[in-house]
């Protein structure tokens, strides 16, 4: 009986300790491809700030601004802008999302690297995916089929890859379509006549990345606008952010503390 | 009086827990229909089920599932081709013909396949299989149908033998020495005694196996291909109705056509499975043994 006394007075404990002496608590949610980003800096923040416990998780950009309009998380991570409907929602709700550009993403379309492709413009990568160039001959290559991958039709890196490549034309229903940029790095790691694109943070030396129109991705040529296929990634806030949310926005737009940590990651800080 | 009344509480107490569960239950299948009916306010019923092109975040969007639809259904055909004939002869030999040791070693490890958690085998066919059938069948691309189907067979497999070493197991001796005693040999025994009389027991297992590989999702989002097209070859990608789900749930705007879709999806699914559920009652009546051989 004292025993079992104990334990719920523990738990009891458990569960309450949260609110009271750790009350500083920062939530955030949203995109995969910023999770990296988050995570790390979040990291270097909670050293310098032992006091304060940040709780991150993915589930993509859309469930972080679902998160935001219904109040359950401070940051959402998304990889795209917010889109209409969603605004719409957010104003139905008495939510103004604002969006903090925290870094820069750069695709780069990546094949295998026995390919003797270097270069292909953005009309050809267009035609590549729309399934009008289907041999590698035809773009200068080995006379091979080519095996065409896409990211899911839902996901931030897919949506980028649509605007700025496809402009509105579709991609081919035989392509194949991966959930992930690791698994994308795996099969084109695997795979002599693939095509792909992954974020410039999962380059290795298993891909060749390809320059687009003779443009090689880098952080340069990102930064400077010069390379067609990149886009910034954003955390959004409910309002202009306060309090601890605020400090942490502060920290990751520093240069000397969380755009280092970008970098580090491998995407593009901003600086 | 007391264990009258102890009695009753008992009852009741279980009472009210079956209820909740069933509760339960129906309240996920109302949300079901409630998030997934807003999609035929954009799209007619014909268009959703049998339009071609599925290109959800396009402007305007496409809302056609019948590529997934066939995605699932070849996979499901194609996994239990392979997976059928070989756990229902594995149940006969672990039931009829194996030594009571041979079982002891064999049964474990039956279990140990069918407890492998479904990324494990989804992993292997991305990293082990799809170079595989690269390298030395010249396919184009690794992971297609016939992966994805080999890696389902390979999950069902062990929920299928098992039920029908089940089924199998509950046949009567005395049916078997009669068949003996009649001059009949160890096969005509197995194949015109044993199997007719457990043929339920094992049409259940196979509908099992079936329902199991139709509602796969992880092995079927990293093994599948994910193109959303009708397969003209054994050797293309497809994109299952769990898989799309799945990967595309995340990124859905919340409330929005998108989502309402998948959620769709999901009641057709539902509905396959519902199907799949209510063959197993139809066989398991129909062909229930009667007398001696009861199952």
């Amino acid at each position: 009986m004292k025993k079992s006394l104990y334990f719920l007075v523990s738990i009891f404990f458990i569960c309450f300790c949260p609110l009271s002496s750790f009350a500083k608590q920062i939530v955030i949610k949203g995109s995969t491809t910023v999770l990296p980003i988050a995570q790390s800096v979040a990291e270097a923040y909670m050293k310098e700030n032992p006091n304060i416990s940040i709780s991150i998780s993915g589930g993509g950009s859309g469930n972080g601004i679902k998160a935001i309009l219904d109040g359950s998380t401070d940051i959402a991570n998304a990889s795209r802008f917010i889109k209409a409907k969603e605004i719409k929602l957010a104003m139905g709700k008495g939510v103004y999302p604002v969006p903090f550009a925290v870094a820069y993403d750069c695709i780069i379309p990546v094949v295998h690297p026995t390919n003797s492709v270097q270069n292909l413009t953005l009309n050809q990568l267009k035609d590549i995916y729309k399934g009008k160039i289907t041999n590698w001959k035809e773009v200068g290559g080995a006379n091979k089929k080519i095996v065409v991958v896409s990211r899911d039709t839902a996901s931030g890196t897919y949506e980028v890859w649509a605007k700025k490549v496809m402009q509105k034309e579709r991609i081919h229903p035989r392509t194949t379509v991966l959930a992930s940029n690791g698994s994308i790095v795996q099969l084109i790691s695997k795979n002599k006549n693939a095509i792909g694109y992954v974020g410039i943070g999962y380059l290795n030396k298993s891909l060749k990345p390809l320059k687009v129109n003779n443009i090689k991705g880098s952080l340069e040529t990102t930064l400077d606008g010069t390379f067609p296929i990149s886009r910034p990634l954003f955390m959004f806030t409910n309002g202009w952010p306060k309090g601890e949310t605020k400090k942490f926005i502060t920290y990751i737009l520093r240069p000397d503390k969380g755009q280092k940590v970008v970098k580090k990651e491998g995407f593009v800080p901003l600086y | 009086m007391k264990r009258e009344k102890k009695e009753k509480i008992i009852k009741n107490t279980f009472l009210i827990i079956t209820f909740t569960s069933i509760l339960l239950l129906a309240g996920i299948m109302l949300f079901l229909f409630s998030e997934g009916l807003p999609v035929f306010k954009s799209v007619t019923l014909k268009e959703f089920l049998f339009g071609h092109f599925w290109y959800p975040t396009d402007e305007p969007p496409d809302f056609g599932i019948f590529p997934l639809i066939v995605a699932s259904l070849s996979v499901t055909l194609l996994s239990s081709l392979i997976a059928v004939p070989l756990a229902i002869m594995m149940a006969i030999y672990l039931s009829e013909i194996a030594s009571p040791k041979m079982c002891e070693i064999v049964k474990p490890i039956i279990e140990l396949i069918a407890s492998l958690p479904s990324v494990v085998i989804g992993f292997f066919g991305m990293i082990v299989v799809a170079p595989f059938l690269q390298d030395y069948f010249g396919v184009v691309l690794g992971l297609n149908l016939f992966n994805v189907s080999l890696m389902l067979a390979f999950m069902s497999i062990p929920t299928i033998c098992t039920i029908s070493e089940d089924a199998l197991h509950s046949v009567p001796v005395a049916l078997r020495e009669a068949s003996f005693a009649l001059g009949a040999t160890k096969l005509e025994t197995i194949i015109k005694v044993v199997i007719p009389a457990s043929i339920s027991g094992i049409t259940t297992a196979i509908i099992l196996g079936m329902s199991r590989a139709i509602g796969e999702t992880m092995v079927a989002l990293m093994v599948a291909g994910g193109a959303a097209m009708i397969p003209l070859s054994i050797f293309d990608p497809v994109r299952p109705m769990p898989a799309s789900i799945a990967a595309e749930m995340a990124e859905a705007p919340f409330r929005g056509e998108h989502y309402s879709a998948l959620f769709a999806i999901g009641l057709v699914l539902f509905l396959f499975v519902l199907v799949f559920n209510f063959i197993v009652d139809f066989i398991a009546h129909k062909y229930q043994e009667i007398g001696d051989s009861t199952l």
